[in-house]
């Protein structure tokens, strides 16, 4: 209990890198997914197709290949990327990849009569889509988004082996000091229950605010 | 006589081998109200979807209010027009299809702010003033969610005149109703024809052609099987088809 209570401060610093990565790549997961389902949606040439070899590849490699990947792939021509970008863009593209298919259903369970009322008024494709249809399907979406986004805070500690600092590897570096990896393994634990139940509570509250008028 | 609002020529549509419309011609006159009767699967509502390209027509002209189209692949030129064409067009729904998201007030806002880029003040002042003529103004700040058929209804009304249209396109606007509710929305959409606006409505409210409608067009298989005043079409039906139709609804206008 002793050491948990003492090396609590350095394991709350890491839960901090922990969130900004899963924080910063939801954000850019986001856009991605959005982005990608809605070119799926709309049928732009050639890039529905590659959203869909993304979506596909994403989504049918393990999380921990994919950050290997974007780590260790581009040095082999030179180009290397620090940890922590290199994190971030592994965590977004496969965020945004499960995000797309969730968009995409989202998008499509709007009912035909709204983008036909939109095209009455006289708009466009884009802006039916823009003021009509995403708005209402984020809505429809939010329950996957706050799901995925659970996910995606514990699938972080991946990223412990390429070496960013957060939960996980900060644990690891303190038993590797200490040897008591019940105890530290323990506490690491329940400050991801922690910050999972925290969002969870948020999320619902949100949901029941914004889910009113669907 | 003046130039008609709306002229339809020889419209046709099939859907796979299903010929839906076989050369529809219709002119309907400023401030005239035209109800189309018919059996389901006439086409009625296949020719108000197309005179707006909801479905796109197979072949044929589309005139409203001195703006052509002429059926065709939708390329861009094609889109720009029928999207001219729609602003002036109001269609309002059988399902209604309010925005969910967005007050009443917001709905009849929408078309105006964003495709007419009419400033934001002045768009709300048209709206708040079109939710009271349709006898909405206490329900205004209501999401669609929390209003009966009848009242999203007559939001769906407005919202159409807020676009000033030409012409108003009704596609079976009590169908979805109650009864209890039917007389309300049929009560706005006499006021509108009293207006003279210009309206073109499928319905099978016997009672509303009867009293309201100029000109009674019976649709069936199709094609125009009949059409003539009201009077003419309800007490002296010419057409074979007529008569079986008018004595399958009864006389009040119930399937």
């Amino acid at each position: 209990m002793e050491l948990a209570l003492q090396s609590l401060p350095a394991l709350l610093q890491a839960s901090l890198v922990t969130v900004g990565l899963a924080a910063a790549s939801m954000a850019a997961g986001l856009v991605i997914g959005l982005l990608s389902a809605l070119i799926r949606i709309a049928r732009i040439p050639v890039l529905s197709h590659l959203m869909r070899a993304y979506v596909s590849i994403i989504r049918g490699t393990p999380l921990l290949v994919q950050i290997y990947l974007v780590y260790y792939g581009p040095p082999q021509f030179g180009w290397h990327l620090e940890p922590v970008p290199s994190a971030i863009v592994a965590l977004s593209l496969n965020v945004g990849a499960y995000l797309s298919e969730s968009f995409r259903g989202a998008i499509e369970s709007v009912s035909k009569g709204q983008m036909e009322a939109a095209y009455t008024l006289g708009m466009t494709y884009w802006t039916a889509m823009r003021r009509i249809i995403v708005p209402q399907s984020l809505r429809t979406a939010l329950p996957t988004v706050g799901n995925t986004y659970i996910g995606l805070l514990k699938d972080t500690s991946l990223v412990s082996v390429i070496t960013v600092t957060e939960l996980l590897r900060q644990s690891n570096v303190i038993i590797a000091r200490t040897w008591k990896p019940l105890t530290i393994y323990m506490t690491a634990a329940v400050l991801y229950w922690f910050m999972s139940t925290m969002f969870s509570f948020v999320q619902e509250r949100v949901e029941r605010r914004v889910s009113r008028h669907v | 006589m003046s130039e008609p609002v709306v002229q339809v020529t020889n419209l046709r549509k099939r859907f796979g081998p299903h010929e839906v419309l076989r050369g529809i011609n219709l002119r309907v006159a400023q401030g005239e109200v035209v109800v189309i009767m018919g059996p389901s699967g006439s086409g009625k509502s296949t020719l108000l979807r197309c005179m707006t390209f909801l479905e796109v027509p197979d072949e044929g002209t589309i005139c409203i209010d001195g703006r052509t189209v002429t059926a065709g692949p939708l390329t861009k030129e094609r889109m720009a027009k029928v999207r001219e064409i729609r602003r002036h067009t109001g269609f309002v729904f059988q399902s209604f299809n309010l925005f969910p998201h967005m007050t009443a007030l917001e709905n009849v806002m929408e078309g105006p702010v964003t495709v007419l880029r009419v400033p934001k003040p002045e768009a709300r002042r048209r709206a708040e003033e079109l939710l009271g003529k349709v006898g909405l103004t206490e329900h205004m700040h209501k999401h669609p969610s929390r209003l009966s058929g009848g009242q999203q209804q007559r939001v769906a009304i407005a919202r159409a005149l807020a676009m000033s249209p030409s012409v108003i396109l009704f596609d079976e606007p009590t169908s979805a109703l109650d009864p209890e509710l039917v007389g309300e929305v049929l009560q706005v959409m006499r006021a509108l024809a009293r207006e003279g606006m210009t309206m073109v409505v499928v319905t099978h409210e016997m009672g509303f052609a009867r009293e309201v409608a100029d000109r009674v067009i019976m649709m069936d298989a199709g094609a125009i099987v009949e059409e003539g005043p009201a009077a003419d079409i309800f007490t002296n039906p010419k057409e074979e088809r007529t008569r079986r139709f008018l004595s399958r609804m009864g006389r009040h206008g119930l399937p």
